[in-house]
């Protein structure tokens, strides 16, 4: 477990989070590079599916990084995304996994910091939890498959 | 349209349990419209599921489709080619579209993953109520557009009981007094006498007093 690298996927609106990523990485902050950061034209294109497709394929955690509230380029998108999280994290929990695996975040295209801090922080919390345990199985069925 | 609501994931998994092979079956027509069993939840639901069974330490082979209407022979035909490569059948569709599959494919356990609820229309995103009992004998020309057997907690024909609080209904504070939005409604129309009138009382038999319903259209048949 101490050698545990989560894999982490992180759904990130292209009019802020995606961009405070970027700046992130002008300003030479560091972040973890365990986070996969996927591009969204806004948090409010981010349904229940993808949450729950990147765990299934064994993600150890995904969290959806949205614009701060009241600041959505397409008006509502976060608070809509916020709502879909709260969702998977309630389904999620019925089926057995730890809600924790999935966060919802709201940043603004200039907090270069706060994302890097934001990475850290959902990286280190994935870490305590350990691997997504679909990962394992996954894993272990390929191997016998082999 | 007719609503519905996921069940509970442990009952749909303590359903499908003893089954390797699924066939998750959506609707794309009242179910899809109220977010309970289309093509989007199919995709979760199965989700879900493999989830759940790689959690166990096994893997479940779930074939997803939704059909055009699950509760016409004519679209469910469309599994014949599907069915012997599955165990068992979850239907997400209402109760009709379960029962339809189950009279087709005698020899496949169907399961329901939705419960049916009601008629209803749509209030806001995300939002719906109940608007239609099916009594098979409408009176919204007398009542004025408000449906009093569906939205009456008592169903009332006569005006409404001692348990209307400020147009609300006893039941709820969010629930609205059909009688009282009965009269609001005749009122803006002009139509005040019709309040006045006495209505008999209702036959019930079109409503299903009588036995299961059908509709035999001899022109079409």
């Amino acid at each position: 477990m101490g050698n545990f690298e989560p894999e982490i996927v992180g759904l990130c609106c292209h009019y802020c989070a995606y961009t405070a990523a970027d700046m992130a990485g002008s300003k030479r902050i560091s972040y973890p590079s365990n986070v996969k950061i996927i591009r969204v034209p806004c948090t409010g294109k981010v349904d229940a599916i993808h949450l729950m497709k990147a765990l299934e394929k064994g993600a150890d955690g995904v969290f959806v990084a949205g614009c701060l509230e009241g600041d959505c380029h397409f008006k509502n998108g976060n608070t809509r995304a916020a709502k879909r999280v709260v969702y998977v994290k309630n389904y999620i929990e019925s089926l057995g996994f730890e809600p924790e695996r999935v966060a919802m975040y709201n940043i603004s295209a200039g907090m270069g910091e706060r994302f890097a801090q934001i990475a850290g922080e959902f990286t280190e919390q994935i870490k305590a939890l350990g691997p997504n345990p679909v990962k394992n199985i996954k894993s272990n069925h390929q191997a016998a498959g082999q | 349209m007719i609503t519905a609501e996921q069940k509970p994931i442990e009952e749909i998994i303590e359903y499908i349990a003893p089954y390797d092979r699924i066939l998750l079956v959506g609707c794309n027509e009242c179910v899809t419209v109220c977010a309970a069993g289309g093509r989007k939840e199919v995709g979760l639901l199965a989700s879900a599921l493999h989830l759940h069974s790689l959690k166990q330490g096994k893997t479940v082979d779930i074939k997803e489709i939704t059909l055009e209407r699950q509760c016409d022979p004519e679209y469910v035909e469309e599994l014949v080619s599907l069915i012997d490569s599955a165990d068992a059948i979850l239907s997400m569709a209402c109760g009709c579209g379960v029962q339809t599959i189950a009279g087709r494919y005698k020899d496949k356990p169907v399961y329901p993953a939705v419960n049916t609820k009601f008629m209803g229309a749509s209030e806001s995103q995300g939002i719906w109520a109940e608007r239609c009992k099916g009594c098979g004998d409408c009176l919204l020309g007398v009542t004025g557009g408000v449906c009093p057997v569906a939205r009456c907690s008592k169903q009332l024909m006569n005006g409404p009981c001692g348990g209307t609080s400020n147009g609300q209904c006893e039941i709820s504070p969010d629930t609205d007094c059909a009688w009282r939005l009965i009269w609001e409604r005749l009122k803006a129309l002009g139509m005040e006498k019709r309040y006045i009138e006495v209505m008999v009382a209702k036959d019930w038999r079109p409503a299903g007093g009588g036995g299961p319903r059908r509709i035999v259209r001899e022109d079409l048949t």
